[in-house]
């Protein structure tokens, strides 16, 4: 029980930064040309996933432990 | 998650267990071939779409309306899209096919796990003197087996045409630096250092092989993942209060699904794209 808290605990942490500083970059692309919204919005949610990913990854290996 | 069934000696008030689990359950078998949950689901999906294509194929017009008009309109949207990877429409259009075919099956796949009787409709079985609820359909993606195999599918078929594009002997120089090999003998008087770095290039695209794999395993693992996970969630969301509080879930579910399907058709098309480009110095 506790290996899986702590799988996906730990497992969640590093994408968590990570999708955090993509945020922050794209607002701060959209703070100085707030007309490339726009184009900046695919691309962030496209690295976004791929971040995401990597906690999947955890949650997957929680779900798998007995 | 699980509710655990109640070890009494009267099997009628045993609790009927409703938990998701990683494997897809079988609902029949033709022969010693078990069909689980999720094929019968991947085979819906493969009818609805192919109704669908043949339904607008038939009223196919010079100038479009209605549904051709929206379909128009996606197609257009997508290979954009694609041209943002691959730089040429030329390129996008030969690939597109392909790649659309991954989007819809998928997407499609994703949505039919959020369906009111998908998942919910099935049989109680008892097995070990337990009883378990199987329903008769569930997501397709929600099943390791599918996304694994859409993963090598995709993957395959990009060294396939990589190959046939750019030729065997460039395709394999890829991995495996053969003419940094053969131009020793010629270059070494004119530039003696190419003696000791062109070894090394030969081992360099070796590495590139294991990435082969684990491409494979990302993109299974990614959108497995992510359906199971949203499949969970919303079996727990529903557990905890089933009127309302499911309705913010399915919605994130509905947007999953839909990024899910589009990272993992662009990756297959980056893929596509990389090993048909011929490698430039």
């Amino acid at each position: 029980m506790l290996a899986k808290a702590i799988a996906i605990g730990v497992g969640a942490f590093g994408p968590g930064i990570g999708i955090g500083l993509i945020g922050a970059k794209a607002m701060e692309a959209i703070g100085r040309n707030p007309e490339a919204a726009g184009k900046i919005l695919v691309p962030m949610l496209l690295i976004a996933a791929f971040a995401e990913a990597i906690a999947i990854y955890a949650l997957v290996i929680a779900f798998s432990i007995k | 998650m699980s509710q655990v069934a109640e070890q009494t000696n009267n099997p009628a008030s045993q609790e009927i267990i409703h938990e998701s689990t990683l494997y897809a359950e079988p609902i029949g078998h033709i022969g010693g071939f078990s069909i689980t949950n999720s094929f019968a689901t991947s085979l819906v999906a493969f009818v609805i779409i192919t109704i669908l294509s043949l339904l607008i194929y038939r009223k196919i017009k010079r100038i479009p309306t209605g549904i051709q008009n929206a379909f128009e309109m996606i197609i257009e949207g997508f290979l954009d899209l694609f041209d943002s990877v691959t730089g040429s429409r030329k390129i996008s259009l030969k690939f597109a096919p392909l790649v659309l075919t991954f989007f819809f099956f998928i997407l499609i796949n994703n949505w039919m796990g959020l369906l009111p009787g998908v998942g919910s409709i099935g049989q109680v079985v008892s097995s070990g003197g337990e009883k378990f609820f199987i329903p008769y359909l569930r997501g397709a993606t929600a099943d390791l087996n599918t996304t694994l195999a859409l993963a090598t599918i995709g993957v395959v078929i990009s060294h396939i045409l990589g190959v046939m594009s750019v030729g065997a002997w460039n395709y394999l120089n890829k991995f495996i630096n053969f003419k940094a090999l053969l131009e020793i003998p010629k270059k070494v008087f004119k530039d003696p250092t190419i003696l000791i770095i062109n070894p090394i290039k030969i081992f360099v695209g070796f590495i590139e092989i294991i990435s082969e794999l684990a491409k494979v395993a990302s993109l299974s693992f990614r959108l497995f993942g992510n359906v199971f996970a949203g499949e969970v969630l919303l079996a727990s969301m529903s557990a905890l209060l089933a009127f309302g509080l499911p309705i913010p879930f399915l919605f994130l579910e509905v947007l999953v699904g839909l990024i899910q399907a589009l990272i993992f058709a662009m990756l297959i098309l980056t893929y596509l794209t990389i090993n048909t480009t011929a490698e430039e110095h």
